[in-house]
């Protein structure tokens, strides 16, 4: 049944409320399974064997040893993984070539073997048994020297895509993209002012705090099931049947409860190694990440080295502006450029625009989406020239971005003309926060930056099934990351009419449930909560048919008002009105289970927005920088359950601080990262960050019945320029390379004296 | 119906930023525009998202469009 998705300004009882989140007790207890809780009879121990080179041929693996020794069950290579059932397809290659190495180690870290055994120890003896003999090959790490002429040439395939004509020579540039309109040149030579510089950003990973776990057993009979942490398990099901050759549909995945993911948990990583395990061993595999494995192998984003360019009339206003990107996306393409070309200007107006990505090849981890994929590190750059041109012109920053701002009607850097938004709203109430008028001592800064994500719907699919005694399952295929079982269970009691408490949300595995997309770009309340609202619709079809019989009139003449059906019309005036409550009860009689079922390919989102407002204080000596207060505005669309919504607002700002001011991978010359762990590799905690606060702004989007945008990502875009304006406003110092760190900010600062000395002669 | 290209697409087509298509749905569109550029197949099996008077449409094929609608062709993204 098609459903009308439109926005018709709905007036809410449930939606809107502060629940207690229904995850709660069994994550603060410890009864909460996640991906490495899982345990089944007979189960093996897997471990990976990686590569301690950056680069290096696989002369030979010798694994005789390891597969005679007492207690170990399987050991595979590539050789267990062939490529035929990839069917050609570059993306399953690669995806399958980053499980397990296929003749060379691309990356310090990148799997070579691994082995099933019935303990730990026996696993890690086993390990230890394998002989490798590696043949060194030259590496490079950095993304602008894999660039040059010089750099050795990763792959023999890569030949770079989108110039004209072909290139007659490989290189480590997989691909140009170059998007905008108007006439950057002609814009600029209008401009009375002109900013120029360079930034760079640092590759971070995405922190979360549970590794990759799963649980792997593989029957006989070609069935299978996969226990474990992850963002997607349809698209775990899909990719991993693929790679393996399996039946999509014999294989089951189930997800576990989720210690944060936030892009890292879309894609497989050691999965398809404990199915292959399994299979081999027919015993089923329990492998689990360590953190250096998590660092090394998994989900990096991108480090990246931007030039930015934007122009500017005595008033104001932008006349051109222009982005180079160059991102990293590991050892293998990736689109991270063209995001950020996508997204570099988002935020605004500007008649005369080009950025140029240029995705790059790298002896590192394979790049993966990390919220807001590419975003934070384009923002970085523009957010800064933003403040850099509004200094030049003598404007106030905020005033300046406002005179630019994009709304309904500015044509998106990417090509459409965009609906109603939110960033005008954003930065208007930026101006009037109390934040705004808070006082500064002498060494503190305030910085803001503006920030955009597209946001997206997908494939989804839910059931409600309506008990005998009126309580409700809602099953639904999108992982909660955050929030999603609360917001769907208040969805549904919202379109009932019944009490919250009278719903229970359960993420069904794929052997329950159609096809749902993955758990990301903020998807999840948008698509899961549109389907929600329509299968719910669909059971009120169904209890006004029981109604009908159960008060002998005909369904034509029942109504759904307030969670009950009432006969209308002449002669019902007497007829009693019945609960679901009522209708439920009698379903065994009048037709069998009462429920409702929704598909849908939940397009329109709606763009996400935001503008953040920072406060640092940065000690002269020893170059910390410290957040004394942080503002988040951001448009929800709507907040279905608004603890969840500012949570996702103060998540994705903190992980955004620990990105501009600490983390970052620390490769050495060898090629080897040097940090992976979380006591070198420093995410921000809570006693690093004061309470972040946040004003939900409510923009309807109106392709959702209920206005609904994501709100997942967007936050994780402005923290970076925000804080580089805030040290700027704090010290004088342009900060140009983030992670804006300790050691950075006090060279900076070093390099100003020596300047400023050097000036004044 | 005149349809935009987003630079990313514009190497399928030729180098056109835009083209002339008449087509009714999202489906009909795509057809004629892998027909008459075949080239156009690689960034299909990348995925292209259609852009209707600025509603991003990254699945539903069955999508009607308008006439005299703006109509942009870009990648289709996914996120984090």
């Amino acid at each position: 049944m098609a459903h009308d998705q439109s926005y018709t300004g709905q007036k809410f009882k449930v939606v809107g409320n502060r629940f207690d989140r229904p995850d709660g007790v069994d994550k603060v207890t410890g009864r909460a399974k996640y991906g490495a809780d899982a345990d089944a009879p007979g189960q093996l121990v897997g471990l990976v064997l990686r590569s301690p080179h950056a680069h290096a041929l696989i002369k030979k693996i010798d694994t005789s040893k390891a597969e005679k020794m007492p207690g170990v069950k399987a050991v595979i290579t590539s050789d267990d993984l062939p490529a035929d059932h990839c069917g050609g397809r570059p993306d399953m290659l690669h995806i399958l070539e980053n499980s397990m190495a296929r003749g060379r180690a691309l990356y310090d870290g990148h799997a070579v073997a691994a082995v099933a055994a019935v303990d730990a120890q026996s696993a890690k003896q086993a390990l230890k048994a394998i002989k490798v003999s590696y043949k060194k090959l030259p590496h490079v790490t950095d993304v602008d020297e894999a660039m040059k002429d010089s750099a050795p040439v990763i792959h023999d395939w890569c030949y770079t895509g989108g110039v004209d004509p072909k290139p007659s020579a490989p290189s480590n540039i997989a691909n140009r993209t170059q998007m905008g309109h108007g006439d950057p040149e002609a814009g600029f030579a209008e401009a009375d002012f002109v900013v120029e510089r360079t930034f760079k950003t640092e590759q971070t990973h995405q922190g979360y705090i549970e590794p990759h776990a799963c649980l792997a057993s593989v029957n006989t009979d070609g069935s299978a099931e996969l226990w474990v942490t992850t963002q997607g398990p349809f698209t775990y099901r899909t990719v991993c049947a693929t790679l393996l050759g399996m039946d999509i549909a014999k294989l089951k995945v189930t997800s576990s409860e989720i210690g944060g993911g936030f892009g890292g948990k879309t894609h497989v990583w050691a999965e398809p190694l404990a199915l292959a395990l399994s299979r081999k061993a027919n015993r089923p595999v329990k492998l689990v990440m360590t953190r250096d494995e998590v660092f090394r192998a998994s989900g990096p984003t991108a480090s990246t080295s931007i030039d930015v360019k934007i122009g500017a009339k005595k008033n104001g206003k932008i006349t051109a502006a222009t982005l180079d990107l160059r991102y990293q996306g590991g050892a293998f393409p990736g689109p991270w450029a063209m995001l950020a070309c996508m997204t570099g200007f988002a935020c605004y107006n500007i008649e005369n625009q080009r950025s140029v990505g240029w995705d790059v090849i790298v002896n590192r981890p394979k790049v993966a989406a990390y919220r807001a994929p590419s975003a934070p590190m384009a923002a970085y750059a523009v957010e800064s020239a933003m403040d850099i041109l509004a200094g030049d012109i003598g404007i106030d920053p905020v005033d300046f971005r406002l005179k630019n701002v994009a709304k309904e009607g500015t044509q998106a850097p990417y090509g459409p003309i965009y609906g109603p938004i939110g960033i005008e709203a954003a930065l208007k109430a930026v101006k009037k926060d109390p934040h705004m008028k808070a006082r500064l001592k002498k060494g503190q800064g305030r910085g803001v930056a503006c920030g955009f994500w597209f946001n997206i719907g997908g494939q989804t699919c839910v059931d409600l099934n309506i008990g005998t005694d009126g309580t409700v399952n809602l099953a639904v295929g999108t992982v909660d990351v955050g929030g999603a079982r609360s917001s769907m269970g208040m969805i549904a009691a919202e379109e009932l009419g019944i009490s919250y408490d009278d719903v229970k949300v359960n993420v069904a595995d794929t052997g329950s449930l159609g096809h749902n997309d993955t758990t990301e770009g903020s998807r999840g309340t948008f698509s899961s909560g549109m389907a929600t609202i329509f299968a719910a619709r669909d059971a009120i079809g169904v209890l006004k048919e029981r109604a009908a019989k159960m008060l002998d009139v005909p369904v034509t003449d029942i109504v759904w008002e307030k969670g009950q059906a009432r006969a209308t019309g002449k002669g019902h005036g007497n007829l009693p009105s019945l609960s679901l409550k009522e209708i439920a009860a009698k379903s065994p009689n009048t037709g069998g289970p009462i429920a409702g079922h929704n598909e849908v390919v939940a397009d329109g989102a709606g763009m996400g927005f935001a503008a953040h407002i920072c406060d640092v204080d940065v000690d002269q000596e020893t170059g910390l920088t410290k957040i004394l207060r942080y503002t988040v505005v951001q448009d929800a669309g709507k907040a279905i359950h608004p603890d969840y919504v500012e949570g996702q607002f103060q998540g994705a700002a903190a992980q955004g601080i620990g990105w501009a001011l600490n983390e970052e991978y620390v490769y050495g010359a060898n090629g080897r990262l040097e940090n992976p762990g979380f006591l070198d590799y420093r995410i921000p905690v809570c006693s690093d960050l004061p309470f972040i606060d946040t004003t939900i702004l409510e923009i309807p989007n109106p392709m959702h019945p209920y206005g609904i945008r994501g709100v997942g990502e967007t936050s994780i875009v402005p923290p970076l320029g925000a804080i580089g304006n805030a040290i700027a406003n704090a010290t004088g110092v342009r900060m140009d390379h983030a992670p804006m760190s300790p050691v950075r900010v006090l060279e900076a600062l070093d390099n100003q004296f020596l300047e400023d000395q050097v000036s004044a002669g | 119906m005149q349809v935009s290209l987003n630079g990313a697409l514009r190497s399928g087509a030729d180098g056109a930023a835009s083209i002339d298509i008449e087509a009714a749905t999202i489906r009909e569109l795509l057809t004629k525009l892998v027909e008459r550029y075949p080239a156009m197949s690689d960034h299909m099996d990348r995925g292209i998202a259609v852009a209707i008077d600025g509603v991003v449409y990254r699945d539903d094929w069955n999508q009607p469009i308008p006439s005299n609608a703006e109509v942009f062709l870009m990648p289709r993204i996914e996120g984090g």
